[in-house]
């Protein structure tokens, strides 16, 4: 295990270190001088030099990667543009909110997809199932930030029970765990857990599906035992392959979240990522993606090892 | 005694039908799939519409006027109500079907063939190369698809072109992926070993023996993505990061009718409402050609 363990680690070396490249070509990629969003618009040739000398620009791009990705590597992700604070802790602060957010949406989408998927594979054909296909299918294709700008005018607009948009009380900047707080997460959660309920609900049935036409199935019927016991062993085959898929899915929250943070005026790494965008804060923009795709790098690895941990049968390369 | 009726009808000889061969079977049992039909319909009708669109719409979607601002449905010569700048609705609407759609499919149409040529590719030669190339995706696969088109998108800058760019840049990772997949499968078959015996060159057995057999699995799994295209492509727009103003767009017209939730909340819905349909059909037509094509008989 412990062999396969580090197997996997070195296997996802390249990835980070080509996950880090990407990001750092992100700069690079942006039309134009670099600098651009950091000078004054009227700033003298010396004051540009200056500048391309603390950055690093004039540096080739193989070494200012190298010096990104060590600076970096330490926790030291540069300086935002607009708001002048290091990027690392404004990203770690945000990356708190959005990990609360997508945790609480991965849950409420497990337990209603498991319901589903456990309900179509069990009755497959009937109209039990053409329901959860359908919910599913609804849950996978309905554009989230929409669904976010319903759930808004239904509860905040027309009925008045939750608020709109915020990450808690008028005033206060910290968060914390009571339903003054916690009421402004009610609604991104529940649009944000639409998707997670159709990939796992779609998961879930296609493993009970395949699970109840084994032969032991038949067998454990064969033997007697009732339709109660019958369900654990199903439920004990199925659940690694669906926890794994649940693991996945925080983090493509955490990453895919933008919008609908957006839509709720929620303070986590999407709407930094928002404002980056629009104040051109291209560090900012940067940091924020490679902490996230490193998020995800490092979650995948987690579920990975885990589920050959949960169930050996499977020791994938 | 009638002998006739002692001696064994002829058997009726069954007239020599023609098989349908795969693709014709699978197209019989999409035609018997009711669901399939529907979805296939409501897809054809907002194809027509975007190709007819600017003749077909009943008002003008770019006169704005101060005094109709945000009209409730069902207004005079408003059937779906005024937009903020008291534009028709229905008209915006049905304008906005060209755009969206060809946001929307455009991105995954160029995956379909780049994502395809380099997954063949590297899974027909193996090797270095396939390792090479695979790596690569691998990079890219390790990013959330909604955060990998913010990100290069949000770097580039607004505009159609840098949003079918950062899309196309999404999906191509995800077809050649499969096509790797599914041509590392074929690529040591008999039949392509006795291509390479006869002296075929790699390109020549390519695209006599390996495309017909990978294209169909490709060309599933493509149009699967065009119902996640279309939220990404709207949803970039609804950033503000695709098609720019005053040019009618589903997502950036839900971004424009944000702010108007609380006056009129079921006009500044609707723009959604249509994404949602566009994004739905696509994907229960997709996962019905699925199921049309997985029973090989």
């Amino acid at each position: 295990m412990l062999a396969y363990t580090f197997r996997r680690l070195l296997l996802a070396t390249p990835i980070l270190l080509g996950v880090a490249l990407v990001c750092f070509m992100l700069v690079h990629l942006a039309p134009g001088d670099p600098l651009v969003s950091v000078m004054p618009p009227d700033a003298s040739e010396a004051l540009r030099e200056q500048l391309v000398k603390a950055y690093g620009f004039d540096k080739p791009l193989p070494v200012q990667f190298g010096l990104w990705l060590w600076h970096a590597l330490h926790g030291d992700l540069g300086m935002s543009i607009a708001s002048g604070r290091s990027v690392a802790s404004e990203v770690f602060n945000a990356v708190g909110y959005s990990l609360r957010l997508a945790v609480l949406a991965t849950v409420i989408g497990f337990m209603f997809g498991s319901l589903f998927g456990f309900v179509g594979g069990y009755f497959q054909g009937s109209w039990l199932d053409k329901l959860a296909s359908a919910c599913s299918a609804i849950g996978v294709s309905v554009p989230h930030y929409w669904l976010g700008m319903l759930m808004v005018i239904v509860f905040s607009s027309q009925l008045g029970w939750l608020p709109a948009t915020g990450g808690g009380p008028m005033g206060q900047s910290a968060w914390a765990w009571d339903w003054a707080h916690l009421q402004f997460m009610v609604l991104p959660a529940i649009t944000l857990s639409v998707i997670p309920t159709g990939i796992i609900a779609r998961t879930v049935r296609a493993q009970v599906a395949e699970i109840l036409a084994q032969e032991f199935i038949v067998g454990l019927r064969a033997k007697g035992l009732g339709e109660w016991g019958l369900f654990r062993h199903v439920v004990k085959n199925a659940a690694p392959t669906a926890m794994a898929v649940m693991g996945l899915q925080i983090g493509y929250l955490m990453g895919g979240s933008i919008l609908v943070e957006t839509v709720f005026a929620w303070p986590g790494t999407g709407l930094l990522l928002n404002s980056a965008i629009f104040q051109r804060d291209l560090p900012l923009l940067q940091g924020t993606i490679w902490v996230l795709a490193l998020f995800f790098v490092v979650l995948n690895l987690l579920v990975d090892i885990l589920q050959t941990l949960l169930d050996p049968r499977i020791k994938r390369g | 005694m009638n002998l006739s009726m002692l001696r064994p009808a002829a058997p009726a000889i069954a007239p020599v039908e023609r098989s349908p061969g795969y693709w014709g079977e699978v197209f019989n049992r999409v035609c018997r799939d009711p669901i399939a039909l529907a979805v296939a319909a409501v897809i054809l009708a907002l194809l027509a519409l975007a190709v007819l669109g600017p003749w077909a719409v009943p008002g003008d979607p770019f006169t704005t006027s101060m005094f109709k601002r945000l009209k409730p449905i069902g207004t005079e010569g408003f059937p779906l109500g005024t937009d903020e700048l008291g534009r028709d609705m229905l008209s915006r609407l049905m304008l906005g079907t060209r755009l969206s759609l060809f946001m929307g499919i455009t991105p995954v149409v160029f995956a379909f063939f780049i994502g395809g040529a380099i997954g063949v590719v590297a899974g027909y030669f193996g090797g270095w190369l396939n390792s090479l190339i695979m790596r690569t995706v691998d990079v890219f696969y390790a990013f959330p698809s909604v955060l990998l088109a913010i990100a290069f998108s949000g770097a580039l800058g607004a505009g159609v072109n840098n949003a079918l760019i950062s899309l196309t840049l999404v999906f191509v990772p995800q077809v050649a992926r499969i096509a790797e997949s599914v041509t590392t499968q074929v690529r040591n078959r008999d039949y392509i070993e006795a291509a390479r015996a006869s002296g075929a060159g790699a390109f020549t057995i390519i695209r006599s023996q390996v495309l017909g057999n990978v294209l169909g699995p490709i060309f599933v799994f493509t149009t699967g993505l065009i119902s996640v295209s279309m939220i990404l492509a709207s949803g970039l727009s609804f950033l503000g990061l695709g098609v720019t103003p005053p040019e009618p767009e589903w997502g950036l017209m839900l971004n424009t009718l944000r702010t108007a939730i609380y006056t009129q909340p079921w006009v500044s819905a609707l723009p959604g409402a249509m994404i949602f349909i566009t994004s739905i059909s696509f994907n229960v037509l997709a996962d019905r050609l699925r199921a049309a094509m997985a029973v090989r008989s």
